[in-house]
């Protein structure tokens, strides 16, 4: 199995994931889809230098992973890509924001080093809060649910589309991969030579498959209207669920838990 | 009921690829279409798809072809690709075969029932959740199939529905081609098969009708097949 084919694989395991059964999975997608929104906007709404406040914030997706029965591990194999480039945002904060906050011993910390641990966190709980939206609720049901809230039919069908484009896309490469590596044995990767024809071909082949894909619709009746997956009405346990993460997280917004916690133990 | 009347069609300007070709396809008939590669089997297919537009008429139960008429007439035609992979873009093969009923303003309840009825006759049951690209080349042609017979279209047109399919996959297609009662079109080099299901056979040639006759009278004429750039079925050449 080629690189390519893995990638497939983890495709469809995402889809896998959203098949699953737990409490989690039951709660309408709307639910999910609004209290993550909320979720983002809350962690991202903390102060640069408000680490200790940020902290709780991890306990949300925690919970849901416990309640999901989705692995930790999963999540952060998946992410594996885009982690490191989370974690390289505010990398350069300590050199320009060199203003002391707290000494530890001989060790200074500055203000630089807090917003910068303080934006890796919240772009990591941004990522686990999207990933278990998308784990627990798969894209169709996603689509379903912005098409209830009334997103415009253009925007949500472009993004349904792209997701399957992209699966697509990588099964063409896959075999531009296999072909590639079967007449150059022993390189890695593909030869910088061989670049340029190498995305040409793909994207004149993508081109094709995406055509003869808009053929096949076309001739199953698709007239820029997609039957979305059917949504289990909308009951009350959603709307708890919505009151119920919107109260912890405002809570961990106004109230700073951890010193909470920590004054129990520090007088 | 299908009719082809002096059809012509070039991709470029003055090199036509179906050339003047007039045939008529009475309902229930099952025909073969034959022809070497870039005979323009494919193309005739495109055409009465309305996927390209030619110059002459085509009429499909006395509607003609044109692009006011397509949504109408594509409801009543259900075409098999040659790479299934093109034709299957839903994750599963369920998502798949309910996409047309939906389209075509089934209520839910009522496409899970044509969706089940279709997977029962073809023996499919245990395809129905299963993962498109997970599927073996033989299950993912039958499913395929199953999603154009999802849509209860009036015509059935194939293009190479045996390609690509071991032996036992290929009996097995044959054998469901052979039970469908709809008016079918099917465009195969395999030329055993289009024996095997089609009464009727129309051999192209640059574009041109070289033949269009009894299947068992054009597929023994090695003169006529082989002027053509075929051969004989190996089930009736001799050993």
């Amino acid at each position: 199995m080629n690189k390519m084919e893995k990638a497939l694989s983890e495709l469809s395991g995402m889809d896998r994931l959203a098949e699953q059964d737990s409490p989690l999975h039951r709660i309408h997608p709307s639910a999910k889809l609004l209290s993550t929104v909320l979720y983002v906007i809350v962690t991202v709404s903390f102060s640069k230098y408000d680490l200790s406040g940020l902290f709780p914030m991890i306990l949300w997706p925690l919970l849901l992973f416990q309640i999901s029965g989705i692995t930790l591990r999963s999540c952060f194999y998946r992410l594996r890509i885009v982690l490191p480039l989370v974690m390289a945002v505010g990398l350069f904060n300590p050199f320009f924001d060199r203003t002391p906050v707290l000494k530890i011993g001989a060790f200074t910390v500055t203000g630089g080093m807090i917003s910068m641990l303080t934006l890796m966190l919240k772009g990591v709980y941004c990522l686990m809060a999207s990933y278990l939206l998308m784990a627990t609720t798969g894209i169709d049901q996603l689509c379903a649910a912005l098409r209830k809230m009334h997103f415009p039919r253009m925007l949500v069908t472009l993004l349904l589309l792209t997701y399957r484009y992209v699966g697509v896309m990588t099964e063409e490469l896959a075999v531009m991969t296999d072909a590639y590596q079967l007449r150059a044995p022993g390189q890695k990767g593909i030869h910088i030579s061989a670049w340029g024809s190498f995305q040409g071909q793909l994207l004149l082949r993508s081109m094709d498959r995406a055509q003869e894909l808009y053929s096949s619709m076309l001739l199953r009746g698709y007239h820029e209207h997609f039957h979305y997956a059917d949504v289990s009405p909308f009951h009350w346990t959603d709307l708890l669920y919505i009151a119920g993460s919107a109260a912890v997280f405002f809570f961990f917004r106004y109230f700073n838990t951890a010193r909470l916690i920590g004054t129990f133990f520090v007088r | 009921m299908i009719d082809f009347q002096n059809v012509s069609f070039a991709y470029e300007k003055g090199d036509p690829v179906i050339d003047g070709i007039s045939f008529t396809i009475p309902s229930g008939e099952s025909v073969g279409l034959i022809g070497a590669n870039g005979a323009g089997k494919s193309t005739v297919m495109k055409l009465l798809l309305g996927l390209l537009q030619g110059e002459g008429t085509i009429r499909v139960g006395g509607t003609p072809v044109i692009k006011e008429n397509l949504a109408k007439i594509r409801a009543g035609l259900g075409f098999v690709m040659q790479n299934s992979d093109n034709q299957m873009f839903m994750p599963t093969v369920y998502e798949d075969m309910i996409f047309a009923p939906l389209n075509y303003g089934l209520s839910r309840e009522d496409a899970d029932l044509r969706v089940d009825r279709v997977l029962t006759q073809l023996g499919l049951e245990k395809l129905k959740y299963r993962h498109n690209h997970k599927l073996s080349g033989g299950e993912k042609r039958m499913a395929a199939i199953a999603t154009i017979l999802a849509m209860e279209p009036q015509v059935i047109l194939m293009d190479e529905p045996s390609s690509a399919l071991d032996p036992r996959n290929r009996r097995i297609v044959i054998n469901l081609i052979r039970s469908l009662g709809q008016t079918k079109l099917i465009a195969s080099h395999d030329l055993d098969m289009i024996l095997d299901t089609c009464s009727r056979v129309i051999l192209l040639s640059e574009g041109r009708i070289a033949a269009d006759g009894p299947a068992e009278e054009i597929l023994r004429n090695r003169e006529l097949l082989e002027a053509n750039r075929l051969e004989l079925p190996l089930s009736l050449s001799p050993r």
